[in-house]
Formats: structure tokens, C-alpha cells, sequence
């Protein structure tokens, strides 16, 4: 299996306040899918946000797609961004544009032809179990159903990597296990699932997954093999 | 479907008519200024091409007949010469008239003693110099005055009022990229949650700042041509006011039909000086950001 992401000896602060990242070295495999897992505080946002390039790490080096990610010039990240799928812990929606429009957002930024968003959007709201909310705004939403816009506006452009914070922190446990099979269905589509979460139940419900624990900043399993005691790593 | 306005990333509706206001002033201020430097500029042009080659010859001579029949002389040499388009006496009665103003009924006294003049045009290559000679070698005690000599000083300060309205129209500009940057940065600001999202959706700097330059154009041509609108309706009444003085100065200074287009492009032009200065401040700002 080929490696989408690689991470060595990465390091990350913020400002000039201590390291909140240490000594980060692990590599994502292409099409595999991974959780994250660690207490809060741990590290997994920040460690996320150098995957889907909302931060450059304060040393170390990170290969995204085969290419240096460290010193990718600017201009270049828009086109990197349109690879990395990402679904924020807050949701991150633009609150007066309708659940068709948040989920239109990344095609419409690509440049995709209006005649040609309705089609894969419609699809996108159906796969998400929303047709019937096509055109409410998110204040509107409940948790559960802004979560979902959430996730299909992330997946729709099919991204090469989908990056997900906590993704059912916010819904019951019905909806979580149904976004957790929504995550599986685009993993078994090819795209590289990487999900933070501490709902070790959650993990327990896809044993293929490879975990990585994330203890104070530091990788606790580097190489990505650990295994939920339920899956077939142990 | 929804409209384009509703699937715009940034809400329109936020600050609306602000920006729009601060331009309608800002448009009202620059035309008004624009009108009378333009017209000035024209009343400078009017006013140099009535004088430019006139000359008044005057003959002053206490002895009548010496004073007439130097005249006489002087207006025959001076229609014979290459240098001259015209040469012609102003009458006793129209001096009368001139001087009516200061001296009442006297001015039409026979018996007041007043000097020949004569009015000359000269050619279109003709030299005031050369002019000047021939009247001195006919009546060495003759004037030669060039109107545009004695108009200069009315020139010159209808000139200063003109480079006056343009450097404030400059000014109107700048303040206008002014206060566009500073508009931009606390829609940026404003924004911030909504262009992060567009960022991390792959969104470029460019098409994040195409959202601001479209806003503030518009903005800008909005309220520019309620301000606008307000500039011309108060040049179009001080006009009025103008041709009421009747005051042969002051007629000159007028709008020319080229005049009140330029007037009516200016909100076209900051608009465009806006789009620019947002397109400016957002790439620059956001230049700043990962």
C-alpha cells in the first residue's frame, strides 16, 4: 500500500509557547482507515490541522501526495486543499447559505459549472439522508443534521484524504454509528479516513481501522498498528 | 435552485449601506469640487481666447484736434499693417457709457476731456512688439495695452481655483482608497470565520478577494450615484444663480457638454479605484494568512 501522508520528527508550536506537538513520525497508507485517539488536550486538532494544511509544523517534515508539504509554496495549497476532505469539530458551516449551498460550497470554488452542481449535490444530500432539508439554513439544524451537511460537504468534491474532528461528538449514538458508516462507504470507495475521536466504541465498530493514540503531544504508536482489542491487530 | 445572491459565501446583508453612505459623501464632495474646477478651467479658456491678440491703444492728448487727428493716423497705419486683423476707434458715446458708472451725467459732456482709443485684433501672426513700435513712431505719447496683460491677475486666480479642485479631487481619491482599505480590513475581519471555510475548501486568495471587490464596487457605484446626482442637481442651481448675476466675468465660468460627462464617469472611475484598492487590501491581508 502506498503512502498518501508522511510525517518525521514533526514538531508544532504555537507562537513561542511550548511544543504542543513532539517528535511526530507515522505514515498513512493510501485508501486505509485510521483513528485518532487521545485525551483532551492531547494534541489530535492540532495534529489534524497539519494534515488538511491550516498549519505549517515547527520543524520535521511532512510529505502530503508525494510532495513537501513544508515548503509548498502558497499559491500551491488551494489545489492541496481540494484533495483533503474535512469535517471541523464545530462544524465550521457558512451560516446563511441553505444545507445545498454549504454542500455546493467546495465544487463552486473549483470552478464546477452551475448546470452541473445540482446533480451530484442532490445525490450528496440524499446520501446523507437531508432531501428534505435542502434548503434550510443551519441555525435551523439540529447538531445531528448540521453534522451531516458538514460531512458531505467534505466529501463532495471526492477527496483523495477525508479528515474528520470528532465527528459525532455533537449527535446520539444512533447518528454517530450512521456517520461512522458513512465514513466507511467513502473509505471503501478509496479515500484515505482519518477520524480523531475517544469514543472507543466508535472504533470498536470498524476493526480494519489502524488507531493512533496521541498522549500529551507525543505518538504513542507511530507505526499506526495498534488495533482496537476487538479488531484483528491483536 | 437558489438565487445567486443567496449562495454568495459572503453575507451581502451584513454592514450594507455604511460603505455605501460614507461613498454618496465622499461622490457628492468630488463632483462638486470636480464642476467648479472644470468650469473655471473653462472660464480659463474662454477668458484667453477673447484677449488673447487684443490691444487698446489709447491717445491721451488734452488738445482735441491734435488728439483726433493722431487717432486718425494711427487707425489708418494700423489697418495697413500685416500685423493687425482689425483696427477700430471706440466711439465718444460708448467711452460715455463706460464712464456713466463713475461719473453720472457728466460722462456725456462735450467738453470732458477723454482719450482716443482704439481697439485692435491682431493677426493670427501678428506681434504685439511690432505693434507697439509702429504706435510709437507715429504718437510717441500713445498706450499700448494688451488685454491680456491687465486680465492677468483674474487668470491666474481662475487658474489656482482649477489646480485647487484638482488636487482635492486627488485627495477625494485617496481618501477614497482609504477609507476602501480600511473597509476591506474590517470585512476581513468580519469574515474571518466564512473565508477560513473558503480556505480550507480550497478557495485562492484571488477568488476570496473577487467577493470583497464585487461588494465594494458596488457599494461604491451606489452610493456614488446618489452623490452624484446630489453634486449635479446643486451645480445645475448655482448655475442657474451664476447666469442670474449677469456678470460678464463670471458667464465664462460654465460646464461644457464634455465637462458634464466627465462629472457623470466620475462614480464609474472610483468604483473602479475602489475595486482595485479592495482587490489590494484582501490579497495583501490575506497574503498573511497560511
Amino acid at each position: 500500500m502506498a503512502n498518501i501522508v508522511q510525517f518525521e520528527n514533526v514538531g508544532l508550536r504555537y507562537d513561542t509557547g511550548a511544543e504542543v506537538l513532539s517528535d511526530i513520525s507515522f505514515t498513512l497508507g493510501t485508501g486505509a482507515f485510521y483513528f485518532l485517539t487521545g485525551s483532551s488536550g492531547a494534541g489530535k486538532t492540532s495534529l489534524l490541522k497539519l494534515l488538511y494544511l491550516a498549519q505549517r509544523p515547527s520543524r520535521g517534515m511532512i510529505r502530503l501526495f508525494g510532495e513537501d508539504a513544508v515548503t509548498l509554496p502558497r499559491k500551491r495549497l488551494p489545489g492541496f486543499r481540494r484533495r483533503i476532505g474535512v469535517v471541523f469539530q464545530d462544524f465550521r458551516l457558512v451560516p446563511h447559505l441553505s444545507a445545498f449551498d454549504n454542500i455546493a460550497l467546495p465544487l463552486r470554488v473549483a470552478g464546477v459549472p452551475e448546470a452541473e452542481i445540482a446533480e451530484p449535490v442532490g445525490e450528496m444530500l440524499a446520501w446523507v439522508g437531508l432531501q428534505e432539508r435542502t434548503h434550510a439554513r443551519p441555525p435551523t439544524l439540529s447538531g445531528g443534521e448540521q453534522q451531516r451537511v458538514a460531512i458531505a460537504r467534505a466529501v463532495i468534491g471526492r477527496p483523495e484524504i477525508l479528515v474528520a474532528d470528532e465527528p459525532t461528538g455533537n449527535v446520539d449514538p444512533d447518528m454517530a454509528e450512521r456517520l461512522l458508516h458513512l465514513f466507511e462507504s467513502l473509505n471503501r470507495l478509496g479515500t484515505t479516513v482519518v477520524v480523531a475521536t475517544h469514543d472507543f466504541q466508535l472504533i470498536s465498530r470498524i476493526p480494519r481501522a489502524h488507531m493512533m493514540r496521541l498522549d500529551k503531544g507525543r505518538l504513542l504508536d507511530p507505526t499506526g498498528s495498534l488495533r482496537h482489542p476487538a479488531g484483528p491487530g491483536l | 435552485m437558489s438565487t445567486a445572491a443567496a449562495r454568495r459565501p459572503l453575507d451581502d446583508r451584513r454592514g450594507l449601506g455604511t460603505m455605501a453612505w460614507i461613498m454618496a459623501v465622499m461622490l457628492f464632495l468630488t463632483v462638486l469640487t470636480g464642476a467648479i474646477g472644470l468650469a473655471t478651467a473653462g472660464g480659463t479658456r474662454a477668458l484667453d481666447r477673447q484677449l488673447a491678440g487684443r490691444l487698446t491703444v489709447q491717445i491721451v492728448e488734452p488738445v482735441a484736434a491734435t488728439r483726433s487727428l493722431a487717432a486718425l493716423r494711427l487707425l489708418q497705419a494700423l489697418r495697413q499693417s500685416h500685423d493687425v486683423a482689425r483696427a477700430a476707434a471706440v466711439d465718444r458715446a460708448r467711452l460715455a457709457a463706460l464712464l456713466e458708472p463713475w461719473l453720472g451725467g457728466e460722462a456725456a459732456d462735450a467738453d470732458l476731456p477723454m482719450p482716443a482709443l482704439i481697439d485692435v485684433d491682431l493677426a493670427p501672426d501678428g506681434e504685439a512688439e511690432r505693434v507697439a513700435a509702429l504706435v510709437r513712431s507715429i504718437a510717441p505719447a500713445a498706450r499700448v495695452d494688451a488685454h491680456a496683460q491687465w486680465m492677468a491677475p483674474v487668470r491666474r486666480f481662475l487658474l489656482l481655483v482649477t489646480w485647487l479642485a484638482a488636487g482635492l479631487v486627488g485627495l477625494m481619491a485617496l481618501a477614497t482608497a482609504a477609507v476602501v482599505l480600511l473597509a476591506a480590513r474590517a470585512g476581513l475581519e468580519t469574515h474571518r470565520p466564512t473565508i477560513e471555510v473558503l480556505h480550507m475548501l480550497g478557495s485562492t486568495d484571488v477568488q476570496v478577494a473577487r467577493l470583497f471587490q464585487r461588494r465594494i464596487a458596488l457599494d461604491t457605484l451606489g452610493g456614488g450615484a446618489v452623490g452624484t446626482l446630489a453634486a449635479l442637481a446643486t451645480v445645475l442651481v448655482l448655475g442657474q444663480r451664476l447666469a442670474g448675476l449677469d456678470s460678464g466675468l463670471l458667464d465664462r465660468v460654465t460646464l461644457a457638454p464634455g465637462d458634464w460627462a466627465v462629472l457623470v464617469l466620475l462614480p464609474l472611475a472610483f468604483a473602479a479605484l475602489a475595486f482595485f484598492a479592495a482587490r489590494v487590501a484582501v490579497l495583501r491581508a490575506l497574503s498573511r494568512t497560511l
